[in-house]
C-alpha cells in the first residue's frame, strides 16, 4: 500500500468538506473492498476519510419504508428484527454476503458505491425500487446503477442512506461462487409498490439488470409456471473462469423459479 | 507520524503507526503478538481473525487507525494468566482440531464469536457455515466442527439444546 493520511470526521458535512477539498481523497467504509484494492496499489489516494464517525449507521422502519444508514454493516441488516419482519428477503440477502467477518465490517453504502457486478445488494435495491439518499439528493434505483463499478454518484458525493419500500412479497436466490461467495448468478424477485420486478446480478456484463420478460409474465400470474418457458439469452452475459454465459443464462432461470417459489 | 491508542488483550497501548499500517501489522510487528497469522493477505483465509469489541474481524483488512479507542483480543489474550486455556482452545486440543496449526488462531477466534453469538444453540450446518471465512489446509474441518460443538456447552454453561443439533 502507498501511504495516505487517515481522517475520521465526526459528521457527514465534515466528510464532504474533506473530500471536496482534495480530489485525491477517498471515502472509507468497511474497507472490505477498498483495502484489498489499495494493497494491490491499484489506487493511490492522498487521504482516506473514514465514515465510521459520521453517524451513518442505523435502521429505522416507518410508513411502509425501511431506511438503512449507509454505514450499517451486512451483519446488522441480517440480524435486525425490524428488517427480518418487514423485508425478510433483504435480511437473508445480507446474511449471505461473503463470510461473517466480511459481514461484520462491510457496509451497504460501500457495496452500492462500489457496484461490483457480482454484488448482492444491487439486485435488492433495483428490484424493490429503493431510493439512494446522498448528501445532496435522492436517486432512484433505476437511475443509480450505470454499468459495472459505475453509479450515478458524482466525485465526492456520499451515500447517506437507502430507503426500501416494504414489498408485498419478495425473495432472493443466489448461486454463490463457492470460493468467494459472490454471486455467480443472483435473482431478486419482488412484488410491491414498484410492481413486479425481477433483477439479476452476477451475470450481466453491465452489472445488475431487470429481466423484463419475466417481469411481464409474473405480472400476469405470479407463479413458477409463468416463467418456466422463458429462456434468458446468453448475449451480454459474462463468461469467465467461473462459468460460461450459457450456463449463467440457465442459472438465471433456475434461480428465478426458486425465488418465485420462495416468495410464495 | 500518527499515533493510535487502543486496548489489546486488556492492556492500554499507544503506538506510532502510518496511515497504511494494518491492524495485523500493529499486532505482529509493533506489539510482537505473532499468534495472529497472515495467510493470504487478501481477506480470504481468516488466519488473521481477532476480536474487535468482541466481534470477529479480519485484521489484515483493517487499518490500525480504524481500531483507535477500541478493544482488541488476540489468541494470546484468551488463556487465563495461570495458563488455563479458554474452553475453545481446550476443545481444539481435546478433539485434535489442528494439525500444522497455521489456521488455528483465526479458527479459534472465529469459533468463539460464532458460539457467543448463538446462545440458542448451533447445528453442525450452522457451524460449517460460520467457518466460511476460515480456510484450513490440513484437517478437513471435521474435527474443528466437533471441537466447536463441544465448546458450546462449556461456554454457555448448559447442554446444547436438542433442537439445534
Ligand atoms: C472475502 C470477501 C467476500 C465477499 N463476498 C461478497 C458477496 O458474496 N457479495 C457481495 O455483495 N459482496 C461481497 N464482498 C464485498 C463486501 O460486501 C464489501 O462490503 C463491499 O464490497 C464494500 O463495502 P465496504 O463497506 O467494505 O466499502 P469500502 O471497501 O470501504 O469502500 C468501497 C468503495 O465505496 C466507496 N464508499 C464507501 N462508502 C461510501 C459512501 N457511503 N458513499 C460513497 N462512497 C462510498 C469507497 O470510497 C470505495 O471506493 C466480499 C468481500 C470480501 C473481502
Ligand atoms: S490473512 Fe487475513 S484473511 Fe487471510
Ligand atoms: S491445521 Fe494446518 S491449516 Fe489448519
Amino acid at each position: 500500500m502507498y501511504d495516505f493520511t487517515y481522517q475520521k470526521p465526526a459528521s457527514v458535512a465534515d466528510a464532504v468538506k474533506l473530500l471536496g477539498a482534495d480530489p485525491e481523497a477517498k471515502a472509507l467504509a468497511g474497507g472490505m473492498t477498498l483495502i484489498p484494492v489499495l494493497k494491490q496499489r491499484l489506487n493511490k489516494p492522498s487521504a482516506l476519510v473514514d465514515l465510521a464517525g459520521a453517524g451513518l449507521a442505523g435502521i429505522s422502519v416507518a410508513g411502509g419504508t425501511v431506511r438503512i444508514g449507509a454505514m450499517t454493516t451486512h451483519a446488522t441488516v441480517a440480524n435486525s428484527a425490524d428488517v427480518k419482519k418487514a423485508i425478510p428477503a433483504l435480511a437473508k440477502l445480507a446474511g449471505g454476503i461473503g463470510d461473517k467477518e466480511v459481514r461484520h465490517r462491510g457496509t451497504i453504502g460501500g457495496s452500492l458505491a462500489n457496484d461490483d457486478p457480482t454484488a448482492d445488494y444491487p439486485a435488492a435495491v433495483l428490484a424493490l425500487g429503493a431510493t439512494v439518499e446522498t448528501n445532496k439528493r435522492t436517486i432512484n434505483a433505476d437511475d443509480f446503477f450505470q454499468g459495472m463499478f459505475t453509479t450515478a454518484l458524482e466525485s465526492g458525493e456520499l451515500i447517506t442512506a437507502i430507503s426500501f419500500p416494504v414489498p408485498e412479497k419478495a425473495a432472493y436466490m443466489k448461486f454463490p461462487n463457492p470460493a468467494s461467495r459472490y454471486a455467480l448468478v443472483g435473482v431478486f424477485v419482488a412484488k410491491g409498490p414498484a410492481g413486479v420486478r425481477v433483477t439479476v446480478t452476477g451475470a450481466g456484463q453491465n452489472g445488475v439488470f431487470r429481466h423484463r420478460a419475466m417481469e411481464a409474465a409474473l405480472q400476469k400470474s405470479f407463479s413458477q409456471a409463468a416463467i418456466a418457458d422463458i429462456a434468458t439469452p446468453a448475449d451480454g452475459l459474462n463468461s469467465d473462469i467461473h462459468a460460461g454465459a450459457e450456463y449463467r443464462a440457465h442459472l438465471v432461470g433456475v434461480m428465478a423459479r426458486r425465488a418465485v417459489a420462495a416468495a410464495g | 507520524m500518527p499515533q493510535v491508542a487502543l486496548t489489546v488483550n486488556g492492556k492500554k497501548v499507544t503506538v506510532d503507526v502510518e496511515g497504511r499500517t494494518l491492524l495485523v501489522e500493529l499486532l505482529r510487528e509493533k506489539l510482537g503478538l505473532t499468534g495472529t497469522h497472515v495467510g493470504c493477505d487478501t481477506s480470504q483465509c481468516g488466519a488473521c481473525v481477532v476480536h474487535l469489541d468482541g466481534t470477529s474481524v479480519k485484521s489484515c483488512t483493517m487499518l490500525a487507525l480504524q481500531a483507535a479507542g477500541r478493544s482488541v483480543i488476540t489468541i494470546e489474550g484468551l488463556a487465563k494468566p495461570d495458563g488455563t486455556l479458554h474452553p475453545m482452545q481446550e476443545m481444539f486440543r481435546e478433539h485434535h482440531a489442528l494439525q500444522c496449526g497455521f489456521c488455528t488462531p483465526g479458527m479459534v477466534m472465529s469459533a468463539i464469536d460464532l458460539v457467543q453469538s448463538h446462545p440458542e444453540g448451533l447445528s453442525e450446518q450452522q457451524i460449517r457455515h460460520g467457518l466460511e471465512g476460515n480456510l484450513c489446509r490440513c484437517t478437513g474441518y471435521h474435527n474443528i466442527v466437533k471441537a466447536i460443538a463441544a465448546a458450546w456447552p462449556l461456554m454457555h454453561g448448559k447442554a446444547m439444546p436438542a433442537a439445534a443439533e
